[in-house]
């Protein structure tokens, strides 16, 4: 279709393009790689210079690391307890929430949806004092519920489902189990839930990325040393105490990055897939 | 949407109302309707009432003073910064990350071009937006540290330099490196949204093009570009309404300074009520002005969104 001529302009063209790629891909890695170089290294080492060959010394960092208390475990653990148990929360009780929103017709069934659309875009950091004044007086500071429960009302994971229900969705699915007798919360956990599982399956890699990474709402409702999630101690690594320790503190970060990045490596076929699909924003 | 949903709904209610399964509706929506009120709605409102209250301190009791806390907070040099330095940081980080991101989408969807291992790339650039942000923060603040961090340490051996830059106590440096850590986490995801929505494009209209003897960058200027406003203003929205939330990064890269230059809406909310006095009335406050700020936004999109249905099934956040 094209004139041969242009073939050497297109080839030079396409060169040039992925030199460009190359670039912006070693900008997306570089701070990570330089980062888990220097957990490896001492900490006259990495006042040397840059490397990007990693050292003998990440065990002492880690022990270094360990005795001043960056419990990482602990991070790890209470990390994980809250983004697993406010994902499931958010997906069962979303994808119960679209459900009705597609398959009922009932009165303020437009203006349910109507708040939810308004949800999406009103962002919840916006009314963090009455929140945080809220669970103060509820008495539940220092605890996980204010973090994990409001999970049962989330907004773009409803909008999510409901795009992908309103794709499979027929009442042909449904009716033959209703002659049957079946309950409709039955039909919803026998035949729904597991037609929905693909859905489910994005929104729960984005749900938990983004209640694992988040930083504002523990910092302000969590206190006690222990209970911090893995933001929490993060931050810590920027006080003093880090100072000198280097290594220690690479060593901080790259424990803290390291489960996100083997995640992605299985899973980012997934998340582009997420974010094409739904223009998924955590 | 809309067609798809009007004659599924007919039949939905035509088998619904026969069978009398409509008070299901409630029932399931009840869990979110309740944990929504009590966890959204009423935190909002107890916001608001915040407001137009002078509670603050270590004081139980809240007494109503009207409007004084938005005559203080008009008057407020440091809140006025802190709006005029979050629309700084966000323009800044944002217009170079649209013009990459149209260029990539661009080039990702050409068919002249062909290029392989796009899926590659795109996953790569994509990488540091699921990287938690506050690690992200120590990270870039490592890197930058003065005066032997990894990056002054490069360029002096290097040369570039002679003695080494101390980022963090310079207005300018410390505004680029956050404007970039954003620029540097979206640019990926926005790509992948703009990519989407040119590949969404009907190929006719292009092909037609071409027997006209339209060049490709004609093609890129006169149709995809036109086709592409309601998607590029979702973008632009979507990122504007996130640029306001801006927090972890620059509180954990300088905690707002040199000079309160990266000082941002929300870093002056959280430090209002959480630091020093506690003046939970002004934060509320300042709180009230970016949710009218949000809500004035979002209703742009909202409008935009009702308008123009399916086709690009963008919209959650």
């Amino acid at each position: 279709m094209y004139e041969t001529g242009n073939a050497k302009q297109i080839k030079m063209q396409r060169i040039l393009l992925y030199v460009f790629f190359t670039i912006l891909t070693m900008l997306s890695i570089l701070p990570f790689w330089i980062v888990i170089v220097n957990s490896t290294r001492s900490a006259p080492e990495i006042q040397q210079g840059l490397s990007l060959i990693p050292s003998g010394n990440a065990w002492s960092n880690w022990t270094h690391l360990r005795d001043r208390g960056f419990n990482i475990f602990q991070g790890y653990g209470n990390s994980f307890f809250i983004a697993a148990s406010s994902t499931i929360l958010s997906l069962y009780f979303s994808s119960l929430t679209a459900y009705a929103l597609i398959v009922y017709e009932f009165k303020g069934k437009k203006f349910m949806w109507g708040i939810i659309l308004m949800l999406i875009m009103i962002p919840t950091q916006v009314s963090i004092i009455g929140f945080y004044r809220f669970i103060a007086n509820i008495g539940l500071l220092n605890n996980y519920i204010p973090l994990i429960l409001p999970a049962v009302a989330s907004a773009p994971t409803v909008f999510f489902m409901k795009q992908y229900l309103e794709t499979i969705y027929h009442p042909a699915l449904v009716d033959s189990a209703r002659i049957d007798g079946a309950s409709e919360l039955k039909i919803f956990h026998t035949i729904i839930l597991p037609l929905m599982r693909p859905a489910l399956a994005t929104m729960a890699i984005f749900g938990f990325i983004g209640s694992w990474n988040n930083f504002l709402l523990p910092l302000i409702l969590i206190n006690e040393r222990s209970m911090y999630t893995l933001p929490m101690l993060v931050q810590l690594l920027t006080t003093d105490g880090y100072r000198t320790e280097f290594g220690a503190m690479y060593m901080g970060i790259t424990l803290s990055i390291v489960p996100l990045i083997l995640i992605y490596t299985f899973l980012s076929r997934y998340i582009i897939g997420g974010v094409t699909a739904g223009g998924v924003k955590q | 949407m809309a067609t798809t949903t009007t004659t599924a709904s007919g039949k939905q209610r035509r088998l619904a109302k026969r069978r009398n399964h409509d008070k299901w509706g409630y029932v399931f929506m009840a869990p979110f309707f309740i944990f929504f009120l009590a966890f959204n709605f009423y935190p909002m409102f107890y916001t608001i009432y915040l407001s137009f209250t002078d509670l603050a301190g270590w004081a139980t009791e809240a007494n109503m003073v009207g409007f004084q806390n938005f005559i203080n907070i008009w008057n407020n040099q440091l809140f006025r910064r802190a709006v005029s330095n979050t629309f700084i940081l966000w323009i800044v980080n944002f217009i170079p990350q649209i013009v990459l991101a149209f260029l990539l989408a661009y080039w990702f969807t050409s068919r002249r071009l062909n290029l392989k291992g796009i899926g590659f790339f795109k996953s790569l650039f994509y990488l540091p937006n699921i990287i938690t942000a506050a690690s992200v923060a120590v990270i870039f603040s490592s890197l930058f540290s003065y005066p032997r961090g990894p990056l002054n340490l490069f360029m002096l051996n290097l040369g570039v330099i002679d003695s080494p830059i101390d980022f963090f106590r310079s207005v300018i440096m410390t505004r680029l490196i956050v404007s970039f850590i954003q620029f540097w986490m979206w640019y990926g995801q926005t790509t992948i949204v703009l990519q989407a929505g040119i590949l969404s494009i009907d190929e006719n209209l292009f092909d037609a093009a071409r027997v006209d003897g339209a060049t490709d960058w004609q093609s890129f200027t006169k149709i995809t570009m036109p086709l592409m406003k309601p998607i590029t203003l979702y973008v632009l929205i979507t990122s504007l309404i996130g640029g306001l939330q801006m927090f972890d990064i620059p509180y954990l890269l300088t905690g707002g300074g040199p000079q309160q230059s990266v000082e941002t809406m929300i870093t002056f909310i959280y430090k209002q009520a959480f630091q020093g006095g506690r003046n939970l009335n002004v934060a509320a406050t300042a709180s009230v002005v970016l949710l009218l700020m949000t809500t004035l936004f979002s209703l742009i999109v909202f409008n935009s969104f009702r308008t123009r249905a399916t086709k690009t099934r963008k919209g959650v956040k």
